[in-house]
Order: structure tokens, then C-alpha cells, then sequence
């Protein structure tokens, strides 16, 4: 029972969940099966262990960067082979850990998924239906305070991500080159729009005046930070699609559209 | 332009209540408090509502309407189909009075749990000086009426009552942020804010910024930096391996 419906605690008697008459349940269904779809794609992706490279026109998918099994084609691994090549194991296992850790522990995620998965709430003002709530004051949960380090290693996988893109760029102009760095400029503002960069540049400073820099940094992170939702939204969709392309033009089921090269 | 709406408003008591049907005459440019006084003066003498500005400044006039929690005193009726059935409820998470009004004490004793702006020492009243730069953060919050719909909203009070002692909600959790993003504030505020304040019962689920009618960006700008803030302090294992490193003691 819910504190909303309970008679013990001198709340107007109601016993519906919610009143509320809009389609409140919209919004959290289709969070729901949007990340759903996407990480089912991400995963199978990430297992196939093909159709991830195109040597020709040097497209690399961001879901094998940076391709460190022994599995991968030499071409492809811009930073060396030190992982086994298993089936259960995908050829980028050592970063994309923590891009899905950055991802889950972000803000706006996390509103997503307590909403659209644990439905604590599944809208506002209506009752949520777990009998006890602690929130994130302990384990696991507790461990959403670690956001910032994987912002950190988001950075840096982004860097990765706009080598490849460049390396891409160095042989030719095709629309694959194009949608690669269309990705990574996606990737890069979804990362610098996170709350921790917007706190690390500046938010945890109280003196702004002293620090003019410091401030102007923090006010463009904060302008990019108030899109954080739509940007995030905007990568899953980039990252997808880019992955898509490559395969595709990997697989040989569509010709790269060449511009120069 | 007139027209009859449907109205149920719930009537009762801590013990007991039921919502009530009532046909009632609207006429344009009205709102809902409009219609509540409508019922009052001719249907229903005894409703007891709380009001006080009808300008949406005071934060007096709080219900929930058609479920959702709102100023009545702002809620047009224009937004309503006219053959919509308008529900108006207390604020579910406050024990009940009599009919729409609550007992909202819960909010003024968290109000008292947070120690108040502490300056410096040496600074007298009258001495702060400050860059306007440097305060217009907390500004940002200092446009709070005091409506308490954040309160009622958020989900860990609401639909938890146990967990009110434990937890300021997001008016007094954003009053904390206030204070330690303040430039002159001398006071430690982070490790409170998580250990007494219940900082950690947050789920950054932003009900409590959607339902905001100064449209205070309370989470993005309140509690996730604060958020932040206790990270810099608590859960930084960089900071916590020197510290075990060089055996510096918390400051």
C-alpha cells in the first residue's frame, strides 16, 4: 500500500493510484522500448564480431573501437591486440564497459530508467509500487556517485572515436567519412554536456568573479547541459545509425556514396 | 462566454472524506480558485480552501487538480475541455485538515533543520560584499513561494511516509544548495546535506522541477550540483586514496 492510500497516516482518504487523466504512462513506455530496442541492437552488435570494418575507405564502427582482440582485423586495431579472441567476449570489451557505465550512471538516464523500468515513479504523482524506497543511499545504487569517472573515461574514448573518425577522413570523402564525423561531434557534445563536466569546469566553484574562465566554461556547458536529454537521445541514435552504416557497407549490402577518393 | 462545468472536490476530514459532484457556472478568463469560491459562495458554504494572493506569489492555494499537483489560483479553466470532469484534491502527501486544506508543518520543521546563512568570522551584517556573478545561482532559488507542491510531488515522501524523517525534500535540499553555492557561506553543508538531509533519497526523477510555478530549474541547478558537490567530498576515491595515502584528516 501506498502512503497515498493509507489511512494511518491522516492523508485525504483516496484510494486511487493516481487522478491524473492525461497519458502519463506514454512517456515512460516509449523510454521503455526505445533503450530496450537499443540495447538489444547494441548488444547483438557488439557479439557479431563481423561486418565492423571497412579497410578500403577506413570505416571503423564506434561498437569495435578500439578493436583490441586478437580476433580483429589487423587494420582495424589502431592500438594494438591484447584481448583473446572468445565469442563471449566483443573485440572493444575493454571500453565499452565503461561507456555503458557512463551511460547508466548519467543523470538523465537515470531519470529514464527509474521511470520507464523501475517505475519509482512512473510519472509524477502517481504512486510508484514498490512497498519501500532508499533511493540511492546504498549499495548498488550508491554507486551512481561514480558518474564522474566514467565521464572521464567517456572523454577519452572519445578521443579514440574522432581518431578513428580522422584516420577515416585520410582516405577519401564518402558518406560514410561524413556520418562518422557526425557521430563523433554528436559523441563529443553529448559528453561535454554531462552534469559532471558542468560541475568540474566550474560548478563547485563559489567565486566565479575569480575565476573568468573557469565561469565562461561553465556557462557553455551549462547552454549545451540544458539539452543533455535530447543529446543523449540524439548519440544513442548517431551511434546506431553509424554502426548500421558500416555494416552495411561492410557486409557489401550497399557501396559507400564516394565525394573524393 | 458561460458555461456549466463538472466539478468533484473531495470533503472530508483526517478520518474520513469522499469526493463530492458539483454542476457549476464558468465564465471566461476564470481559474480554478475562481470555481472554488463559486462553489463556496453558492453550493458549498463550508469548503475549506486556503488562499491568499490568486496571483500565483504566494504559494497559499495548492491542490491537485486532475491529478496534478497546482497553484489553483493558476490553472486557467480555458486549459480544460468543457465537458471534461475537473477533480480538485488536497496535496496528498500532508495529513488533511478539512476538505482542501493540509497540514503542511512537515515542510516548516525541515525549514528549521537547516542551519541558516553563516558569514565569516569578522564580517558584520552590513559588511557582505560580494560580485553579482557570484550570487545569481542562489537567486535562481530565492524566487521559491513556498507552495510546497515540490514537496508534495516528489515520491520519496509521497509515496513513502516513513521516510520523512529522513528526508528534507527538494525545497529544503535546494535551500541547502543555496546556501553552499553562496560565496560568503562559511558553514559545511555537503556532508549534511547527504547524512542528515537525505540528499541520497533523490532519484533525479525531476517532479519536483515539473511541477515548480516559478519554473526553478531545481534539479539540474540545485540538486545535481549538490549532488556533485558531495561527491567532491565523500565518494572521490582519488581524493580518498590521498587521503589514506598522506593521512590527511577530512576538512
Amino acid at each position: 500500500m501506498s502512503s497515498t492510500t493509507d489511512a494511518s497516516t491522516g492523508r485525504a482518504q483516496i484510494s486511487a493510484r493516481t487522478l491524473r487523466t492525461d497519458r502519463w504512462w506514454l512517456p515512460p513506455l516509449l523510454n521503455f522500448a526505445g533503450l530496450t530496442a537499443w540495447v538489444a541492437y547494441a548488444t547483438v552488435r557488439a557479439f557479431q564480431q563481423d561486418n565492423y570494418y571497412v579497410a578500403e575507405y577506413g570505416y571503423l564502427t564506434p561498437f569495435y573501437s578500439p578493436c583490441f582482440s586478437v580476433g580483429c582485423i589487423p587494420e582495424a586495431s589502431h592500438f594494438g591486440q591484447i584481448l583473446p579472441d572468445v565469442w563471449w567476449l566483443p573485440y572493444a570489451a575493454l571500453t565499452l564497459p565503461f561507456l555503458l557505465l557512463f551511460r547508466l550512471t548519467c543523470y538523465y538516464y537515470r531519470k529514464a530508467y527509474y521511470r520507464a523500468f523501475w517505475l519509482s515513479p512512473p510519472a509524477c504523482a502517481v504512486a510508484e509500487p514498490h512497498k519501500r524506497y532508499t533511493g540511492e543511499t546504498r549499495f548498488p545504487l550508491l554507486g551512481q556517485n561514480l558518474h564522474r569517472y566514467f565521464f572521464y573515461a567517456a572523454a577519452i574514448i572519445s578521443v579514440i572515436n574522432t581518431y578513428d573518425m580522422v584516420l577515416a577522413f585520410t582516405e577519401g570523402v564518402g558518406l560514410g567519412s561524413i556520418i562518422l564525423l557526425i557521430n563523433v561531434v554528436a559523441l563529443w557534445a553529448y559528453t561535454i554536456s554531462c552534469h559532471s563536466c558542468r560541475s568540474i569546469v566550474g560548478g563547485r566553484i563559489n567565486n566565479f568573479s575569480k575565476h573568468p574562465s573557469r565561469y565562461k566554461a561553465w556557462v557553455y556547458v551549462s547552454k549545451l547541459n540544458a539539452k543533455h536529454m535530447q543529446l543523449a537521445w540524439l548519440t544513442l541514435g548517431t551511434l546506431a545509425f553509424t554502426d548500421f552504416y558500416v555494416m552495411a557497407v561492410a557486409a557489401g549490402w550497399i557501396t559507400d556514396l564516394r565525394i573524393v577518393g | 462566454m458561460t458555461h456549466d462545468q463538472h466539478f468533484r472536490v473531495w470533503r472530508g476530514d483526517d478520518e474520513k472524506g469522499e469526493l463530492v459532484d458539483y454542476p457549476v457556472e464558468v465564465n471566461e478568463g476564470e481559474v480554478v480558485l475562481d470555481i472554488i469560491h463559486r462553489l463556496q459562495a453558492t453550493q458549498a458554504q463550508d469548503m475549506a480552501v486556503r488562499w491568499n494572493c490568486k496571483a500565483g506569489k504566494c504559494g497559499s492555494c495548492s491542490v491537485e487538480i486532475n491529478g496534478r499537483p497546482r497553484l489553483a489560483c493558476m490553472t486557467r479553466m480555458s486549459t480544460f475541455d468543457e465537458n471534461e470532469v475537473i477533480t480538485v484534491t488536497p496535496l496528498r502527501t500532508f495529513p488533511v485538515i478539512r476538505d482542501l486544506v493540509t497540514d503542511v508543518s512537515f515542510n516548516y520543521t525541515k525549514a528549521r533543520e537547516i542551519p541558516s546563512f553563516a558569514p565569516p568570522e569578522g564580517v558584520e551584517p552590513g559588511d557582505y560584499r560580494m560580485a553579482q556573478v557570484d550570487v545569481e545561482r542562489s537567486q535562481e532559488f530565492r524566487k521559491c513561494i513556498e507552495c510546497y507542491l515540490c514537496q508534495n510531488t516528489c515520491h520519496v515522501v509521497r509515496d513513502h511516509e516513513e521516510n520523512k524523517e529522513n528526508f528534507a525534500g527538494p525545497r529544503y535540499l535546494m535551500r541547502i544548495a543555496e546556501l553552499d553555492m553562496h560565496p560568503l557561506d562559511s558553514a559545511d553543508r555537503q556532508k549534511a546535506a547527504q547524512e542528515e538531509h537525505g540528499l541520497g533519497y533523490c532519484n533525479i526523477t525531476k517532479c519536483c522541477t515539473e511541477v515548480c510555478p516559478e519554473h526553478i530549474k531545481i534539479t539540474d541547478n540545485a540538486l545535481i550540483p549538490l549532488k556533485e558537490r558531495v561527491v567532491d567530498r565523500k565518494y572521490d576515491p582519488l581524493v580518498w586514496l590521498g587521503s589514506k595515502i598522506f593521512k590527511r584528516g577530512e576538512s
